[in-house]
């Protein structure tokens, strides 16, 4: 039997009955991080990296959840698991699993740069690499996201010159406070929407951002014109976007290296800053844990495996419910 | 290169339509004029000639990028467009072209007629040059297909704030067949020679189709009523004893109307007449597809001319002993031409004048409309009696009210092998309408073509296609079809938004280029 299954509710290791990112209720459920189609609701029991524990708590509300640290072993009948950083979004891990000799790794999500919000990447060695797939083809390229950020600013900079609110928008949970960690706070005052500025006061506890004002009822409009605001995709032509006066839009996620997603998602200006690894960083990861089986999740997975299989990797797709974005839903949550 | 890759840059970086005009208007403004005028001429579908098939460039581009081919075509396959997906796996290199756009376009004509090793190096070269929107363009300019979302009515907004000229009047110019390889940015905008004005025809003026509530708000006496001939629109012009023949593409084809030679020794020069070029096989109106054979030919024989003869039938004057006439309103025009065209009745021009009913009640209206097939017409053109000769598609004074079915100009853009008998021929075909620079599919229909068209077809299919998913292929955007239907719903289900029964191809518009076919939002003004 292998170590790990792919099953009806979520990847099992029978050894130590326990799943992975399960989608379906279970007793014992092992988290990579807190992404909604990763931690989902009504587990009996959590575990996951002590950084990850206040995120699902204010997501899932109450919950029996343990902490680990970084590279922490524990036993769970017989089997050790450990947690490792995937760089994705704050308190994200990749999970180990040895029995036996046998090692195992899942990766949730991760990307390879240093985002200044995560824990960096760290590449496990293992016999079997479950990964992720999002950007799984050859097209997607990161560029240096130092540079991004500066573009960022510039547009800010820009629109703050010619008396215009930028409105950028963000997933709540990882990428919203890894832009705002790279705004540069002399160009004007960050205000923000009620469901990122939620998820940013739970990770003050562990990061160091700039200043923020929640945007109430009560907020003049005056006060925001010409500054920054962060918001959920959501927002996108909403009446309470509206309420902001004129403003420039903008987005950021790696979809936007396409063309075709950019004119669909109908935005001013298109940032391409994605937390999942492109092309290149997918292969430097499964190549720097020296693995010879590598299982594809969600993503171009098919493409992927097959490019895996080419290149002599013994290489194969299973089925999840992870959602893995797409140009059309990378709007939801 | 460098300063029209920024403009595409910046132009896609807003959605504010006053803000690409500007961005345009700017560009015109700053950019030298040689480049201008290839910026005008690409962004109104005026292209060098391809000097590579898109096969090669494929190829190329997937040895560069260190793809197997069939990761290449996966790609392709997502990303949906050649230009950018080469753009997108051609590694990034450093180095820098300072070539201007009109110098890299005049090295891709010089291309055309060199051997493919030296096609390939230069080619090779510019991508790694060239950074990603450069690259973009380039590809772009390569493979033709220059969409970007500005239609030609936002260009010439634009040029028209450059250069603070009358927005109309630039229109006029940039009419025709000209090339910036045959002219200069100031012969063709700003001081255009006499010698060139000579063949150059009017902007056509384009109908709306009338919606439902039309009849509730209009009076039909203002209305002067004909009906809408199914053949090709056209602009004739006599000036200086030459005869020039305009398609609505703005193709000249004189040529291929040899019997309409006539109407430049009899009509005085300076005489402008807009109309529809008729078949008249025995001496009656024929089928669209009678002319469809005159169009098809390179050239008209003998017998060809004797079996389908032409005529022109005149709905409007638009020049008259060489004034403009565009601004007087509609029923002057049309006295004025009752005239010319009693003076020349003696003459037997090949020439109709398309009758102007008059009516009481939308009623009777709608009682001609249904005789459109035995009239051999599409239906009826409403115009209002004091209105101008516009410019382009305008709303509000010329509505076309086309006798059911309705009917909708489309792109062939996936082909499927048939059924039966016909499974080796590609007969079963997906149409695409126009939506913000792309193609949108929008129906499949698999009747309406002759065994001879279809054979023609799944040749064309053969030789063209682009991408290739089991038994359907994905062809290069060519052919225009007009697709005929009965009912029109809204639908989410459907990627366009809506949902048409029983489309069938009425017929194969020859006549027609792909940037000639309808839009989603054309299709949208049919919903009930
Ligand atoms: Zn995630
Ligand atoms: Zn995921």
């Amino acid at each position: 039997m292998p170590l790990l299954e792919f099953t009806s509710r979520g990847i099992y290791c029978a050894a130590a009955d326990v799943y992975l990112d399960p989608w379906k209720k279970v007793a014992k459920a092992l988290i990579t991080h807190g992404h909604s189609d990763h931690a989902r609701w009504g587990h009996q029991q959590y575990i996951t990296h002590h950084d990850n524990v206040p995120i699902i708590q204010h997501r899932l509300g109450k919950i029996v959840v343990a902490g680990k640290a970084y590279g922490e072993c524990f036993k769970v009948n017989g089997v050790t698991f450990s947690f490792h950083p995937a760089g994705h979004v704050p308190g994200s891990s990749q999970i180990r699993v040895e029995h036996r000799g046998e090692v195992w790794v899942f990766t949730g999500d991760y990307k390879l740069e240093n985002d200044g919000i995560s824990t960096p990447f760290e590449p496990v060695p293992c016999h079997t690499f479950i990964t992720e797939c999002t950007f799984g083809l050859p097209v997607f390229d990161w560029q240096n996201p130092t540079l991004v950020h500066q573009q960022i600013n510039q547009w800010w900079a820009a629109n703050k010159a010619a008396g215009v609110t930028s409105l950028l928008m963000g997933y709540s949970l990882g990428k919203i406070q890894r832009l705002l960690k790279h705004l540069d706070p002399c160009i004007g005052n960050i205000f923000t929407h009620g469901a990122p500025e939620k998820m940013t006061q739970v990770l003050r506890a562990q990061i160091d951002f700039p200043d923020t004002q929640l945007i109430t009822r009560e907020t003049n409009k005056k006060e925001i014109q010409g500054n920054m605001v962060l918001a959920p995709p959501a927002v996108m032509g909403s009446a309470w976007a509206k309420k902001l006066g004129t403003i420039s839009t903008g987005y950021a996620s790696g979809w936007m290296a396409f063309r075709g997603a950019r004119r669909r998602r109908a935005v001013d200006k298109a940032f391409v800053l994605s937390d999942h690894a492109d092309w290149k960083g997918l292969l430097q990861a499964i190549e720097s844990t020296a693995c010879e089986n590598v299982i594809t999740t969600h993503g171009y997975t098919d493409i992927f495996a097959q490019y895996l299989r080419e290149k002599g990797w013994n290489a194969r797709t299973e089925k999840t419910q992870y959602e893995a974005e797409t140009p059309e839903t990378a709007l939801t949550e | 290169m460098k300063a029209f890759a920024q403009l595409i840059d910046a132009l896609d970086s807003t959605n504010k339509t006053t803000q690409k005009v500007a961005l345009l208007a700017d560009y015109f403004r700053t950019t030298p004029r040689t480049d201008a005028l290839w910026a005008v001429a690409l962004l109104s579908h005026r292209r060098p000639s391809r000097p590579v098939t898109t096969t090669l460039l494929r190829q190329w581009a997937a040895e560069v990028a260190g793809l197997s081919t069939w990761l290449f075509e996966e790609a392709y396959h997502i990303v949906g467009d050649l230009a950018e997906t080469i753009a997108l796996l051609v590694p990034n290199t450093q180095s820098h072209s300072q070539e201007s756009l009109a110098e890299t376009i005049a090295a891709l004509i010089a291309l055309k007629n060199k051997e493919e090793p030296e096609k390939k190096a230069y080619i090779l070269a510019r991508w790694q040059q060239l950074s990603s929107t450069e690259r973009f363009v380039f590809n772009k300019i390569l493979t033709g297909g220059f969409r970007i979302g500005i239609s030609q009515k936002l260009m010439t907004r634009a040029l028209g704030q450059a250069l603070e000229l009358d927005e109309n009047t630039l229109a006029h110019r940039l009419m025709g067949q000209w090339s910036p390889e045959n002219t200069r940015f100031e012969d063709l905008l700003i001081t255009p020679k006499a010698a060139d004005q000579l063949s150059r025809p009017y902007p056509f003026y384009l109908a709306y189709a009338a919606e439902d509530d039309f009849f509730d708000k209009q009076s039909v006496t203002e209305y002067h009523i004909e009906h809408k001939w199914d053949g090709m629109r056209g602009q004739l012009i006599v000036r200086e004893g030459q005869l020039f023949l305009w398609s609505r593409g703005e193709e000249l084809i004189t040529n291929k109307f040899p019997e309409f030679a006539p109407f430049a020794q009899q009509l005085p020069s300076g005489t402008v007449l807009d109309g529809e070029i008729l078949p008249y096989p025995k001496g009656v109106i024929g089928n669209f597809n009678d002319l469809q054979k005159r169009i098809g030919r390179k050239t008209v024989g003998a017998k060809l001319l004797r079996d389908i003869p032409t005529r022109f039938m005149i709905y409007d004057l638009l020049e008259w002993e060489g004034k403009d006439y565009r601004n007087e309103p509609l029923w002057k025009r049309q006295q004025q031409l009752a005239h010319l065209f009693e003076r020349y009745s003696e003459q037997e021009l090949p020439w109709e004048h398309s009758n102007v009913l008059q009516f009481d009640h939308w009623d009777a209206v709608a009682t001609e409309r249904n005789r459109a097939p035995e009239m051999r017409s599409e239906g009826l053109m409403l115009k209002k009696r004091d209105s101008i000769y516009a410019v382009g598609r305008k709303k509000g004074a010329w509505w076309k009210w086309k006798s059911d079915p309705k009917t909708i100009d489309a792109v062939l853009t996936y082909a499927m092998r048939g059924h039966g008998r016909r499974t080796n021929l590609y007969t079963d075909y997906t149409f695409g309408l126009w939506d913000e620079g792309q193609l949108v599919t929008f129906a499949k229909a698999y009747s309406g073509l002759t065994d001879k068209e279809i054979r023609e077809v799944d040749r064309f299919v053969k030789q063209n296609t682009l991408a290739r998913f089991g038994p359907v292929r994905e062809v290069t955007p060519k052919l225009v079809f007009e697709i005929a239907f009965e009912g029109i719903a809204a639908s989410s289900r459907h990627k366009s938004g809506v949902a048409v029964r029983f489309p069938r191809i009425l017929r194969w518009r020859h006549d027609k280029k792909i940037e000639g076919a309808n839009s989603l939002s054309d299709l949208k003004e049919l919903l009930p």
